[in-house]
């Protein structure tokens, strides 16, 4: 540790005014704070008591996602190798290093996308480098399909970054959470790698392992795209082999879907780091599920067969999809989120009943956890307005009594 | 051949003043008529054709017009000449009248033309109110134009209907844009050509 330090303060003075490198001071200052905390302290009148930088919030989240992630590359490949009928004869590491080389390059290819996009913008307007990418770069991967192509995911990184975040100022200033445009990017520019039967499993090799044949009865539809193809008579959903599932297979999360978002165990890990740590809003997290679990239990109440959806039971609902996911972290992004304390319940009560209004009636789209968060991104500013007025109305009454 | 004054009323709406990315008028029809390169070039004809004609027609009537009517007489004179338009496109572009189809008639609201005839028409001459109009009508088409290139270029890997992005590409992996063709994109397009004009034209830059 000392030795980067002195290495660092070595080779600090070229990229200070002045200096070589006087033009890469933005990118040498965000290694600098990304590898030490700043020692450069306020002088005056400031209320931050704290040294935890955003750079060190993100780093939070990013431990906080580390469950999901890991669980996800091992069920990338549970289920490649339920797939091609081998998952007997292979071993816990083979499964997760098979997941490792087929999620990993999804993770390179967000940051370097997105990372250089950041720095060229920071360079190019002369900012400091902005952290905010540390956390949508990590979500990207984990909330596509495994088989999405490298090349649309760095299209939509590319295009979720400018559009949806520097062009608004960059981190803090985004509108959107820059991971769900994204994600909405490739959701409505390439249907066909993003939802259907055939990318959420992988069936083919990864850089040469785990070759084989697929067994026979093999189906790569996720539950909630089972669901929404369901034709009537009892809903009764299985795995990719044609096995049965029930809740506790939701809960553990051994079944297909978008990387990160099977398994709620996981999920729910990285929740109690989020709000152990207070980095996320317990207030958000807690009225997305309420909202999603009211929803879902009015759909239960008028279940009927033209709507498959509706025929889940309420906590099955929360357990399958990108439902708590988006709750634990796509809904508390404290950027595009509402700030106020009512706010945050209104915010994340609505996420929850559209996202479950969404999935169950609107048979277009077999999930809507993405599209609520996005459009409740849109109101939040508005929910945070009235919030604040009635705030001041009420005192103004106070005061005239 | 064109005194300074004139050129200006003709080629100033292309650039500097342009009615779609300056003043940033007729926007729903450059989202609903640009996804392929056919209608948009149509679109982009028909509504010079009308503009410069109402232009010159409402220009005549400028003095015989009362003020307290000229919008009705106005909304007549589009009116007419949006009917001979669409009479004319079915009858010799009918696949084109039919992807535009209710678009054609619609050019009626679109703001460039209210626009030109109050602001221009009323006050100039017949034939630097002609100039007006077609060059508000090209500076409009143009946009509509580089638009719908890109948008049926990146959504459906075509230009006027022919295949551009050879099927090498495709059986490389390449996949057509769909997003491309949905009307959030052509807005989006619109503000990267908004983005690239102001750039270069720093005064339009707003403070």
């Amino acid at each position: 540790m000392k030795k980067l330090r002195d290495c660092i303060d070595k080779i600090k003075p070229n990229f200070m005014p002045g200096g070589k490198f006087a033009m890469f001071r933005s990118v040498f200052e965000g290694f600098e704070t990304f590898l030490f905390v700043p020692a450069t302290t306020s002088q005056s009148g400031v209320h931050i008591h704290d040294n935890v930088d955003s750079k060190r919030t993100m780093t939070i989240v990013i431990l906080a996602l580390m469950p999901a992630l890991l669980f996800g590359m091992y069920n990338v490949g549970y289920q490649h190798y339920l797939a091609i009928g081998q998952l007997e004869s292979v071993g816990f590491f083979t499964l997760f290093f098979f997941g490792l080389l087929a999620v990993l390059p999804k993770i390179i290819v967000s940051y370097v996308v997105g990372l250089g996009i950041e720095f060229t913008v920071a360079q190019w307007r002369g900012h400091e480098i902005q952290e905010g990418f540390l956390v949508s770069g990590m979500l990207i991967p984990m909330i596509v399909p495994v088989d999405t192509p490298l090349w649309m995911i760095a299209v939509a990184t590319a295009f979720a970054v400018i559009f949806a975040k520097e062009v608004f100022g960059g981190t803090g200033m985004n509108i959107f959470n820059v991971a769900l445009v994204t994600r909405a990017f490739l959701f409505f520019a390439y249907p066909s790698k993003m939802s259907g039967d055939a990318v959420f499993v992988r069936t083919s090799d990864t850089f040469g392992m785990g070759a084989g044949q697929l067994i026979d009865g093999y189906s790569g539809a996720t539950p909630l795209g089972q669901v929404a193809t369901h034709g009537g008579g009892d809903l009764v959903l299985h795995n990719i082999a044609g096995k049965s599932l029930s809740t506790l297979d939701y809960i553990v999360g051994l079944i297909p879907g978008s990387i990160g978002e099977t398994s709620l165990i996981a999920i729910l890990l990285g929740a109690v780091v989020l709000l152990w740590t207070g980095v996320a809003s317990w207030r958000v997290m807690l009225s997305v599920f309420v909202g999603g679990l009211f929803m879902s239990w009015v759909a239960a109440a008028f279940a009927s067969p033209v709507y498959a959806g509706s025929l889940l039971s309420p906590l099955d609902q929360i357990c399958l999809g990108g439902f708590a996911f988006a709750a634990v972290f796509m809904a508390t992004d404290p950027v595009t989120g509402a700030r106020t304390r009512t706010g945050q319940y209104i915010y994340g009560f609505l996420i929850g009943v559209i996202a479950i209004l969404i999935r169950v009636y609107n048979t277009g789209y077999p999930e809507g956890a993405m599209l609520a968060v996005l459009l409740m991104n849109v109101f939040a500013p508005l929910i945070d307005y009235f919030v604040v007025e009635a705030n001041i109305r009420r005192r103004l009454k106070r005061a005239k009594r | 051949m064109l005194s300074k004054k004139t050129r200006q009323t003709l080629l100033g709406p292309l650039s500097r003043n342009n009615p779609v990315i300056v003043q940033i008028l007729g926007i729903c029809s450059a989202l609903a008529v640009t996804a392929k390169l056919e209608p948009a070039f149509v679109m982009a004809v028909s509504v010079t054709a009308v503009l410069a004609f109402a232009n010159v027609i409402i220009s005549l009537l400028r003095n015989t017009i009362p003020g307290s009517i000229r919008i009705i007489v106005q909304l007549v004179v589009v009116a007419a000449l949006v009917i001979i338009v669409d009479q004319i496109l079915k009858a010799y572009a009918y696949d084109v009248s039919k992807q535009l189809s209710v678009f054609v008639g619609l050019i009626i609201t679109n703001c460039i033309l209210m626009g030109r005839l109050e602001a221009f028409a009323l006050g100039h001459g017949p034939w630097e109110s002609f100039l007006d109009g077609v060059g508000n009508g090209i500076g409009y088409g143009m946009i509509l134009v580089i638009v719908a290139f890109f948008r049926e270029l990146l959504g459906s890997g075509t230009l006027f209907g022919y295949q551009v992005i050879p099927q090498i590409f495709y059986d490389w992996g390449y996949e057509n844009n769909g997003l491309m063709i949905l009307p959030p994109m052509a807005l989006i397009t619109v503000a990267c050509i908004i983005w690239v004009h102001r750039s270069r034209n720093k005064d339009l830059q707003e403070k």
